[in-house]
Parts: structure tokens; C-alpha cells; sequence
């Protein structure tokens, strides 16, 4: 499984209320929370995710367990999301939606060129390749499938 | 020779295992996402309903058409689907499942982070994402990776006007937002026997704060009783000598009144530090600090005075309720002046019902402090229930007076 696209680099601790605010949680709307994610943490940052790869730094989608923040970075675009560590739900979410998520310390600047491949458990920014802490093998099937629906299905 | 996590999960730290789940539950917020899961993964019948709850608490009663029509298909859903549901006014979820459904030993998944709250009873409890809720739903079962465990170990008794909700802020500046990532917190030590079982449950809450999957106490005589109380019958768990990943030693003499500052759990200064703080509105509630034990503290602080600021107070749950009404409890506290809402989570999340404006501050029992999260521009302080209640009183951040 591989991607690339332009970095945005956030900092560190992003919780999902910056990500997702619980004022639009209540709609089965997916496209709502696209249009609407990192709103309270920068509203220009919605409408530049489309083909990106987010950098965050440590304990990125730390708080509560809402899958509206890892649907609203799909809905937004973002091709996949790396970070120095992720909080456990937001992580396994990521998975089940079909988001790659990366753990990995890379140095990050706006709008560097990030690659990354999964299978060979590594990512590049700027052509400077950083290795990726590797995922279960379940966790990997479930990637593959597009997230834990298609996966269900498929395996029954 | 394991941990109490390692022992219910029935394997070693760092295994990967397939685990059936005794007890499943989502709100009227996660359910909706998980349904439609379930529909997507084209699923019909339900291996066990009887090990599925759902608990409408999020936004009780609805604040808008859309929210009502939401919660509408969802209590159409449980009723086909023979799920037990807890509507409206029934209380939070974390608080209902601590009401005689969860029992030690047992493996409790929850569609909320703050499920390891019932980690108090000695049950391997943590949450999860909608979307596992769904194949849960499906299945009876999930993964987990088997979490390392971190002992919290407790020496010494609270004391002063110190609380439950102080400790945990004092572990949560301790571990920091991370610090238990990935891993499972044991409280242990003579010091977790004097904790009662609604402090523990405090203090299980606030675990996922420092990043951990659960907070797990073993369960003792305390909770033998708690949940006689609640018509059921459970054992103590007796533990073994076993490999910490690392050892936390805390003191709980030591502990004084806290309170976390805007907009970090675990930035948190002695209330002493932040005392005059102007508030525009104090909360007391939330799966953290809105049991029975809560509202009675916070009635003896205010008993036979006025608060100075708006002041909610919002019970956990309807036996919570009702067990305030009949000691005379929320007669006092409506004396002084506060706003009783319905059980239910209030305005945690910012969703309604005390929802911020720009620039208000709100003191709060709650274990949340994040930027704009009670409301676009609102700051929000953590603290105890006594903290809470000294400071509306005075309508800024008090350090409370020892009972």
C-alpha cells in the first residue's frame, strides 16, 4: 500500500474536537464533517487537505472516540496521516475507515513531498526516507480491504 | 504471574488475541454510526442482543429535528433488533453500565473513550470506534492488543478537602496526555482500598486522558458491596505478583485541591495557584464527577447559601437522581440557586444545554478541557466537586474549605 502527496504539518496532541467539533456530530451528512474538519483548529485548512498527507506530531487524535474525525479527513481528501504517535482509538478508526496511518518520526515542512509504502514499512518527505513502525497483520488486511466494512464482507 | 489486564484477556502483554465481549455498548451518538455500519456490512441478525446495550446520553432530550429523527431510528433499531435501551433521562452510559451490568473479570467494550471508567469494578473495559462497535455488533467478538500495564501505587489516605478528582488530576499531570498510550493503568496499593467505589470510578475514567486503554482497580470487599447494592453477586479478585512496565508511586496525603488550566488535562496547578480566576458558569456532572457522592458533597458545600455564578448541575444517571431527591440532596442544591438538568452528559461536548460563549470561562467537574470544546472561544477549567462548589459560591476559582 503506498501514496503520496503535498505534507501539512500540525503540531502536537491534536485532539478530536479540533478535528471533528461536537457541534457537528449529529448528521449522517459524511460530506458535513469534511467540509467542516480542523474548523476550530484553522478554517483554511479544509479546503487546502484534498490530495494531502498530514504530519502531526506526538499523541495525534488523542480524546474522544468519534470515527466523525477519521471520516471527515477521508471525505476531506487526505490521503493519509503520519504522526510520531497516535491515540489508540483514533488509530484503530483510521484503519477501519481505510486512512493509512503511519507512526513515524519525520521532520516536516509545509507542502513536502511525502511518500510513504506501507508494505515495506517506510515513508520519505523530501526524498529523506524515515522508517515506519509496522502494523498487524490484521491491521494491514483491513487497510487493503478500503477499512472493516469491505474487509467484513469480503471474509464472509 | 500477570496482570489483572493479562489475566481477563488471557494472555501476555504485547499478544495480539480474538476475544468474545461480555458486555457491548453504544450512545445515541456512536449508535447511529455503528447502524449504519451494520447496514453497510449487510448484516441482519445479531449473534447476542442480550450482551448489547444502547444508552441515549450525548444530547438528551434532543435539541433539534434532526437529532430526535437520529435518535428516533436508532430506538426503532433496538427495538427490532431486541438491544436493552436506556433512553432519555436514563443517565450516561458509563454511569447505567456501574449500575449492576458490568461485573469484575468481565470484557466490556464500550462505543465511547471514556469506557474504561467501569475498569473501577475490576473488568478489562475500554473503547472503541463505531465502525468495531458494528462488527462487534455482528460478530460477539473483536481484537485487542493485550495492553503493558503501568501500576499506580496508591500509599496513605486523601485528606483535607482533597478528593478522588484531585488524584486523578494528580495522575494525570504525572503520566501527561501520553503517557500511558497504548497501555493499561492498575491502581494498586493500600491506598486503593480507601478509595470508594465512586472515586474509583472517577479515577478509571480519567485514565484514557493519559493515553491508556483502561483503569483497572481489583475488585476488593468495597466492591463486593457496591454491587450487592445493585442486586449482584461478585467475588474479590486476588492478585498476583506480576511485571509492571513501570511503577508509579503516589502518596495520597499529599494530594491537595487541583485544577487544570485551559486547554490541557494535564497542565494542572493547585487551585491555590489559579484561585480568583473569574467564572462565568461552573458545571458539576459528566461520567467523571456526577454520582451520588458528588451531589451530596456539593450540597454540603452549598447547603443554606446562593451560588454567585450559573451553576448546572446534571445528575449521572436517574437512580442518581432519584437518590438526591430522596436524602433531600438536589432540594438543597436548587435552594442555592443552581440549574438542575436532566441526567445525561450535558454540555461536555458542547453540544447544548450550557454550551460557552466567546471568551466565558467555565469551572468544571468534567475531564476535558480542550480549546473550544464546551463552545466556540470557551475556557474550561477542571476540578473537583468541592473545588466546584467553593468557587460558585464565590463566582471565581476558591480553594475549598476542609469539611
Amino acid at each position: 500500500m503506498q501514496g503520496t502527496g503535498p505534507a501539512i504539518c500540525l503540531g502536537r496532541d491534536i485532539d478530536t474536537d479540533l478535528i471533528i467539533a461536537g457541534r457537528y456530530l449529529r448528521t449522517k451528512d459524511r460530506s458535513v464533517w469534511g467540509e467542516h474538519v480542523f474548523e476550530d483548529l484553522d478554517p483554511t485548512l479544509a479546503p487546502r487537505l484534498s490530495g494531502s498527507v498530514i504530519v502531526a506530531g506526538r499523541n495525534m487524535g488523542c480524546g474522544s472516540s468519534r470515527e466523525q474525525a477519521v471520516v471527515a479527513l477521508r471525505e476531506a481528501g487526505v490521503v493519509a496521516v503520519v504522526a510520531e504517535s497516535f491515540a489508540r482509538i483514533f488509530f484503530r478508526n483510521a484503519v477501519n475507515v481505510g486512512l493509512p496511518v503511519i507512526e513515524a518520526s519525520v521532520a516536516c515542512t509545509d507542502g513536502a513531498r511525502v511518500a510513504f509504502d506501507l508494505d515495506s514499512g517506510w515513508v520519505e518527505v523530501d526524498g529523506e526516507r524515515y522508517p515506519a513502525r509496522p502494523l498487524s497483520e490484521k491491521m494491514v488486511a483491513i487497510l487493503r480491504a478500503g477499512g472493516l466494512v469491505p474487509y467484513w464482507r469480503s471474509s464472509r | 504471574m500477570s496482570t489483572l489486564s493479562e489475566v481477563i484477556l488471557g494472555a501476555p502483554a504485547g499478544e495480539y488475541v480474538d476475544r468474545e465481549v461480555d458486555i457491548a455498548f453504544a450512545h445515541d451518538g456512536t449508535g447511529v454510526l455503528a447502524r449504519e455500519a451494520l447496514r453497510e456490512m449487510g448484516v441482519e441478525r445479531l449473534p447476542h442482543p442480550d450482551r448489547l446495550r444502547l444508552v441515549f446520553d450525548h444530547i438528551v432530550p434532543a435539541n433539534t429535528g434532526t437529532t430526535a429523527t437520529l435518535q428516533a431510528e436508532l430506538r426503532e433499531y433496538a427495538r427490532v433488533a431486541g438491544i436493552a435501551l436506556s433512553d432519555a433521562g436514563g443517565g450516561i452510559c458509563h454511569q447505567v453500565m456501574s449500575e449492576g451490568v458490568v461485573r469484575p473479570g468481565m470484557i466490556v467494550v464500550g462505543a465511547d473513550s471514556h469506557t474504561c471508567t467501569l475498569g473501577a469494578f475490576g473488568a478489562f473495559a475500554t473503547g472503541v470506534g463505531a465502525t468495531d462497535m458494528a462488527a462487534i455488533w455482528a460478530s460477539g467478538e473483536t481484537w485487542f492488543r493485550v495492553p503493558e500495564t503501568i501500576a499506580l501505587d496508591l500509599s496513605g489516605q486523601l485528606s483535607g478537602a482533597a478528593e478522588p478528582k484531585d488524584l486523578a488530576l494528580a495522575c494525570v499531570a504525572e503520566l501527561g496526555m501520553e503517557g500511558a498510550t497504548y497501555r493499561a493503568l492498575e491502581f494498586v496499593g493500600d491506598g486503593a482500598a480507601t478509595i470508594s467505589m465512586d472515586g474509583r470510578l472517577t479515577l478509571s475514567n480519567m485514565a484514557v486522558e493519559t493515553g491508556a486503554k483502561t483503569g483497572i482497580f481489583y475488585a476488593d470487599a468495597a466492591t463486593v458491596r457496591y454491587l450487592a447494592g445493585h442486586g449482584v453477586t461478585a467475588s474479590p479478585q486476588v492478585p498476583e505478583d506480576c511485571r509492571y512496565e513501570r511503577t508509579v508511586a503516589i502518596d495520597l496525603d499529599e494530594i491537595v485541591p487541583l485544577v487544570a488550566v485551559p486547554h490541557r488535562v494535564d497542565t494542572v496547578r493547585e487551585a491555590e495557584e489559579v484561585a480568583g480566576t473569574h467564572l462565568d458558569q461552573v458545571f458539576v456532572g459528566t461520567c467523571t464527577n456526577g454520582r451520588y457522592e458528588d451531589l451530596a458533597r456539593f450540597a454540603r458545600i452549598v447547603r443554606g447559601k446562593k451560588v454567585a455564578v450559573r451553576t448546572l448541575v446534571i445528575p449521572a444517571s436517574r437512580s442518581v437522581l432519584a437518590r438526591a431527591i430522596a436524602a433531600g440532596v438536589l432540594a438543597e442544591i436548587v435552594e442555592a440557586g443552581c440549574v438542575v438538568g436532566s441526567p445525561g452528559c450535558g454540555p461536555c461536548l458542547g453540544a447544548h444545554a450550557g454550551v460557552l460563549g466567546e471568551g466565558e470561562v467555565c469551572l468544571s467537574t468534567a475531564n476535558r478541557n480542550f480549546k473550544n470544546r464546551m463552545g466556540v472561544g470557551g475556557e474550561i477549567y477542571l476540578s473537583s466537586v468541592a473545588t466546584a462548589a467553593a468557587s460558585a459560591l464565590a463566582g471565581e476559582i476558591t480553594v475549598p474549605e476542609v469539611a
